[in-house]
Protein backbone atom coordinates (compact mmCIF):
# COMPACT_ATOMS: atom_id res chain seq x y z
CA UNK A 1 0.00 0.00 0.00
CA UNK A 2 1.34 3.85 -0.89
CA UNK A 3 1.50 5.89 2.29
CA UNK A 4 -0.27 8.75 1.93
CA UNK A 5 2.05 11.42 2.29
CA UNK A 6 3.80 9.93 -0.81
CA UNK A 7 0.43 11.70 -2.44
CA UNK A 8 0.18 14.66 -0.42
CA UNK A 9 4.41 15.46 -1.33
CA UNK A 10 3.47 15.00 -5.54
CA UNK A 11 0.75 16.89 -5.25
CA UNK A 12 2.64 19.32 -3.27
CA UNK A 13 5.57 19.13 -6.00
CA UNK A 14 2.72 19.39 -8.90
CA UNK A 15 1.27 22.72 -6.79
CA UNK A 16 4.27 24.39 -6.78
CA UNK A 17 5.47 23.70 -10.58
CA UNK A 18 2.32 25.80 -11.30
CA UNK A 19 2.58 28.35 -8.92
CA UNK A 20 5.98 28.81 -10.46
CA UNK A 21 4.38 28.74 -13.88
CA UNK A 22 2.02 31.62 -13.02
CA UNK A 23 4.28 33.23 -11.00
CA UNK A 24 7.26 33.62 -14.14
CA UNK A 25 5.83 32.83 -17.21
CA UNK A 26 5.31 36.33 -19.74
CA UNK A 27 2.33 34.46 -22.19
CA UNK A 28 -0.92 34.82 -21.09
CA UNK A 29 -1.71 31.36 -21.97
CA UNK A 30 1.38 29.84 -19.84
CA UNK A 31 -0.53 31.46 -17.07
CA UNK A 32 -3.73 29.64 -17.05
CA UNK A 33 -2.27 26.52 -17.29
CA UNK A 34 -0.08 26.90 -14.59
CA UNK A 35 -3.23 27.46 -12.69
CA UNK A 36 -5.12 24.45 -13.96
CA UNK A 37 -1.89 22.49 -13.13
CA UNK A 38 -2.36 23.81 -9.39
CA UNK A 39 -6.24 23.36 -9.16
CA UNK A 40 -5.26 19.77 -10.50
CA UNK A 41 -2.60 19.41 -7.55
CA UNK A 42 -5.74 20.24 -5.37
CA UNK A 43 -7.92 17.02 -7.15
CA UNK A 44 -5.25 14.67 -6.05
CA UNK A 45 -5.50 15.43 -2.42
CA UNK A 46 -8.94 15.76 -2.54
CA UNK A 47 -9.11 12.25 -3.61
CA UNK A 48 -6.32 10.83 -1.97
CA UNK A 49 -8.03 12.10 1.59
CA UNK A 50 -11.45 10.73 0.49
CA UNK A 51 -9.38 7.18 -0.36
CA UNK A 52 -7.32 7.18 2.99
CA UNK A 53 -9.44 8.77 5.33
CA UNK A 54 -13.64 8.20 4.21
CA UNK A 55 -13.02 5.03 1.92
CA UNK A 56 -16.15 4.90 1.09
CA UNK A 57 -17.26 8.21 1.74
CA UNK A 58 -18.45 10.23 -2.04
CA UNK A 59 -17.79 13.71 -1.15
CA UNK A 60 -13.96 14.10 -2.27
CA UNK A 61 -14.67 12.69 -5.45
CA UNK A 62 -17.70 14.78 -6.16
CA UNK A 63 -15.54 17.42 -5.19
CA UNK A 64 -13.28 16.98 -7.72
CA UNK A 65 -15.85 16.71 -10.26
CA UNK A 66 -17.30 20.11 -9.25
CA UNK A 67 -13.11 21.71 -9.06
CA UNK A 68 -13.10 20.06 -12.52
CA UNK A 69 -16.42 21.93 -13.84
CA UNK A 70 -15.02 25.33 -12.58
CA UNK A 71 -11.50 25.08 -14.01
CA UNK A 72 -13.23 24.02 -17.59
CA UNK A 73 -15.46 27.47 -16.85
CA UNK A 74 -12.27 29.15 -15.51
CA UNK A 75 -10.55 28.26 -19.16
CA UNK A 76 -12.78 28.70 -21.40
CA UNK A 77 -13.58 32.59 -19.60
CA UNK A 78 -9.74 33.03 -19.60
CA UNK A 79 -8.61 32.05 -23.32
CA UNK A 80 -11.71 33.92 -24.37
CA UNK A 81 -10.25 36.58 -22.09
CA UNK A 82 -6.61 36.68 -23.85
CA UNK A 83 -8.66 36.22 -27.34
CA UNK A 84 -9.93 39.78 -27.00
CA UNK A 85 -7.15 41.42 -25.77
CA UNK A 86 -4.91 40.37 -27.94
CA UNK A 87 -7.24 41.44 -30.81
CA UNK A 88 -6.98 44.82 -29.23
CA UNK A 89 -3.80 45.16 -28.05
CA UNK A 90 -2.11 42.86 -30.17
CA UNK A 91 0.07 41.31 -27.29
CA UNK A 92 -0.44 38.61 -24.82
CA UNK A 93 2.85 39.20 -22.77
CA UNK A 94 1.22 39.63 -19.20
CA UNK A 95 3.94 42.13 -18.45
CA UNK A 96 2.53 44.37 -21.57
CA UNK A 97 -0.92 44.26 -20.01
CA UNK A 98 -0.91 47.05 -17.92
CA UNK A 99 -3.80 49.42 -18.30
CA UNK A 100 -4.62 49.41 -14.51
CA UNK A 101 -0.98 50.58 -14.10
CA UNK A 102 -1.15 54.03 -11.96
CA UNK B 1 8.53 -2.08 -2.25
CA UNK B 2 5.61 -3.57 -3.68
CA UNK B 3 4.40 -3.15 -7.56
CA UNK B 4 1.55 -0.43 -6.91
CA UNK B 5 4.38 1.79 -5.41
CA UNK B 6 6.47 1.56 -8.26
CA UNK B 7 3.54 2.23 -10.86
CA UNK B 8 2.95 5.20 -8.44
CA UNK B 9 6.66 6.36 -8.30
CA UNK B 10 6.28 5.78 -12.72
CA UNK B 11 3.19 7.93 -12.58
CA UNK B 12 4.00 10.68 -10.46
CA UNK B 13 7.67 10.58 -12.43
CA UNK B 14 5.58 11.16 -15.93
CA UNK B 15 3.71 13.73 -14.23
CA UNK B 16 6.32 15.79 -13.24
CA UNK B 17 8.23 15.80 -16.14
CA UNK B 18 5.22 17.11 -17.81
CA UNK B 19 4.79 19.60 -15.39
CA UNK B 20 8.36 20.95 -15.50
CA UNK B 21 8.42 20.66 -19.20
CA UNK B 22 5.27 22.66 -19.68
CA UNK B 23 6.88 25.70 -17.20
CA UNK B 24 10.23 25.17 -18.80
CA UNK B 25 9.73 24.58 -22.71
CA UNK B 26 9.62 27.62 -24.59
CA UNK B 27 7.78 26.62 -27.95
CA UNK B 28 3.92 26.69 -26.97
CA UNK B 29 2.51 23.98 -28.43
CA UNK B 30 5.21 21.87 -27.15
CA UNK B 31 4.11 23.03 -23.30
CA UNK B 32 0.61 22.22 -23.99
CA UNK B 33 2.01 18.36 -25.40
CA UNK B 34 3.95 18.30 -22.35
CA UNK B 35 0.54 19.88 -20.35
CA UNK B 36 -1.26 16.66 -21.92
CA UNK B 37 1.60 14.17 -20.12
CA UNK B 38 1.20 15.20 -17.20
CA UNK B 39 -2.74 15.24 -16.74
CA UNK B 40 -2.45 11.82 -18.53
CA UNK B 41 -0.14 10.42 -15.46
CA UNK B 42 -2.44 12.63 -12.79
CA UNK B 43 -5.34 10.35 -14.19
CA UNK B 44 -3.34 7.27 -13.42
CA UNK B 45 -2.72 8.49 -9.90
CA UNK B 46 -6.86 8.94 -9.90
CA UNK B 47 -6.92 5.38 -10.99
CA UNK B 48 -4.37 4.22 -8.52
CA UNK B 49 -7.18 5.66 -6.14
CA UNK B 50 -9.85 3.49 -6.69
CA UNK B 51 -11.43 7.02 -8.63
CA UNK B 52 -12.19 5.49 -12.19
CA UNK B 53 -14.77 8.10 -12.93
CA UNK B 54 -12.74 10.78 -11.88
CA UNK B 55 -9.69 9.51 -13.88
CA UNK B 56 -12.42 9.10 -17.07
CA UNK B 57 -13.18 12.74 -16.57
CA UNK B 58 -9.79 14.19 -16.32
CA UNK B 59 -9.21 12.58 -19.40
CA UNK B 60 -11.95 13.86 -21.36
CA UNK B 61 -11.99 17.66 -19.68
CA UNK B 62 -8.62 18.04 -19.50
CA UNK B 63 -7.05 15.91 -22.30
CA UNK B 64 -9.84 15.95 -24.49
CA UNK B 65 -11.17 19.59 -24.35
CA UNK B 66 -8.95 21.81 -22.23
CA UNK B 67 -5.97 21.00 -24.88
CA UNK B 68 -8.07 21.37 -27.61
CA UNK B 69 -8.94 24.88 -26.51
CA UNK B 70 -5.32 25.80 -25.80
CA UNK B 71 -4.04 25.15 -28.93
CA UNK B 72 -6.88 26.95 -30.66
CA UNK B 73 -6.32 29.75 -28.24
CA UNK B 74 -2.33 29.20 -29.59
CA UNK B 75 -3.30 29.69 -32.94
CA UNK B 76 -5.57 32.57 -32.72
CA UNK B 77 -2.88 34.66 -31.32
CA UNK B 78 0.12 33.39 -33.33
CA UNK B 79 3.42 34.68 -33.57
CA UNK B 80 3.44 36.42 -30.30
CA UNK B 81 6.04 34.51 -28.60
CA UNK B 82 8.50 33.29 -31.53
CA UNK B 83 12.39 32.61 -30.57
CA UNK B 84 13.37 36.28 -29.75
CA UNK B 85 11.47 37.16 -26.99
CA UNK B 86 12.04 35.85 -23.95
CA UNK B 87 9.25 33.32 -22.08
CA UNK B 88 10.08 34.05 -18.52
CA UNK B 89 9.64 37.19 -16.98
CA UNK B 90 12.80 39.51 -15.45
CA UNK B 91 10.84 37.84 -11.83
CA UNK B 92 11.33 34.35 -12.61
CA UNK B 93 14.24 33.83 -10.00
CA UNK B 94 12.03 34.99 -7.00
CA UNK B 95 9.29 33.06 -8.68
CA UNK B 96 11.67 29.75 -8.27
CA UNK B 97 12.74 30.45 -4.81
CA UNK B 98 9.18 30.73 -3.46
CA UNK B 99 7.94 27.28 -5.29
CA UNK B 100 11.18 25.51 -4.29
CA UNK B 101 10.44 27.43 -0.36
CA UNK B 102 6.53 26.62 -0.77
CA UNK B 103 7.41 23.01 -1.51
CA UNK B 104 9.90 22.44 1.20
CA UNK B 105 7.50 23.81 3.83
CA UNK B 106 4.68 21.24 2.47
CA UNK B 107 6.97 18.44 2.06
CA UNK B 108 8.38 19.03 5.45
CA UNK B 109 5.20 19.32 6.86
CA UNK B 110 3.51 16.19 5.05
CA UNK B 111 6.51 14.00 5.97
CA UNK B 112 6.23 14.74 9.86
CA UNK B 113 2.45 14.45 10.88
CA UNK B 114 1.41 10.96 11.18
CA UNK B 115 -1.60 9.79 8.44
CA UNK B 116 -4.13 7.47 8.44
CA UNK B 117 -2.43 4.13 6.73
CA UNK B 118 -4.71 1.20 6.22
CA UNK B 119 -8.10 1.81 4.93
CA UNK B 120 -11.01 -0.49 4.12
CA UNK B 121 -11.31 -1.79 1.01
CA UNK B 122 -13.60 0.15 -1.33
CA UNK B 123 -17.45 -1.56 -1.44
CA UNK B 124 -20.09 -1.36 -4.48
CA UNK B 125 -20.23 0.06 -7.37
CA UNK B 126 -18.62 4.17 -6.64
CA UNK B 127 -19.80 5.22 -10.53
CA UNK B 128 -23.68 4.19 -9.49
CA UNK B 129 -23.07 5.40 -6.10
CA UNK B 130 -21.50 8.72 -7.49
CA UNK B 131 -24.36 8.55 -10.28
CA UNK B 132 -27.21 8.99 -7.34
CA UNK B 133 -25.49 11.39 -5.30
CA UNK B 134 -25.42 13.88 -8.27
CA UNK B 135 -29.18 13.60 -8.50
CA UNK B 136 -30.03 13.04 -4.85
CA UNK B 137 -28.30 14.76 -2.06
CA UNK B 138 -26.33 17.20 -4.26
CA UNK B 139 -28.71 17.91 -6.76
CA UNK B 140 -28.35 21.66 -6.13
CA UNK B 141 -24.86 22.04 -6.66
CA UNK B 142 -24.85 19.78 -9.84
CA UNK B 143 -27.40 22.36 -11.43
CA UNK B 144 -25.37 25.44 -10.18
CA UNK B 145 -22.57 23.71 -11.42
CA UNK B 146 -24.45 23.88 -14.94
CA UNK B 147 -25.66 27.35 -14.80
CA UNK B 148 -21.87 28.05 -14.19
CA UNK B 149 -21.13 26.48 -17.45
CA UNK B 150 -23.59 27.92 -19.41
CA UNK B 151 -22.91 31.36 -18.08
CA UNK B 152 -19.23 30.42 -18.74
CA UNK B 153 -20.02 29.39 -22.40
CA UNK B 154 -22.38 32.79 -23.20
CA UNK B 155 -19.59 34.71 -21.72
CA UNK B 156 -16.73 33.28 -23.36
CA UNK B 157 -18.33 33.57 -26.88
CA UNK B 158 -19.11 37.17 -25.78
CA UNK B 159 -15.98 38.34 -24.83
CA UNK B 160 -13.91 36.31 -27.90
CA UNK B 161 -16.76 37.39 -30.30
CA UNK B 162 -15.32 40.40 -32.91
CA UNK B 163 -16.89 43.26 -32.79
CA UNK B 164 -19.04 44.55 -35.51
CA UNK B 165 -18.58 47.94 -36.84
Amino acid sequence: MIPLSWYLVFAAALFCIGLYGVLARRHAIGLLMGVELMLNAANVNLVAFERYVVPNGLAGQLFVIFNITVAAAEAAVGLALIIAIYRSRNTVAVEEIDLLRG
Amino acid sequence: MTLTQIVFLILAGLALAGAVGMVALRNLVHMVLAMVLAFVAVAGIFILLEAGFVAVVQILIYVGALAILTLFAIMLTRDIMDRRVRANAAQWPWALLVAVALFALLSAVFLRTGWPAATAEITGDQVVALGEALVGPYALPFEAASVLLLVAMIGAIVVAREARR
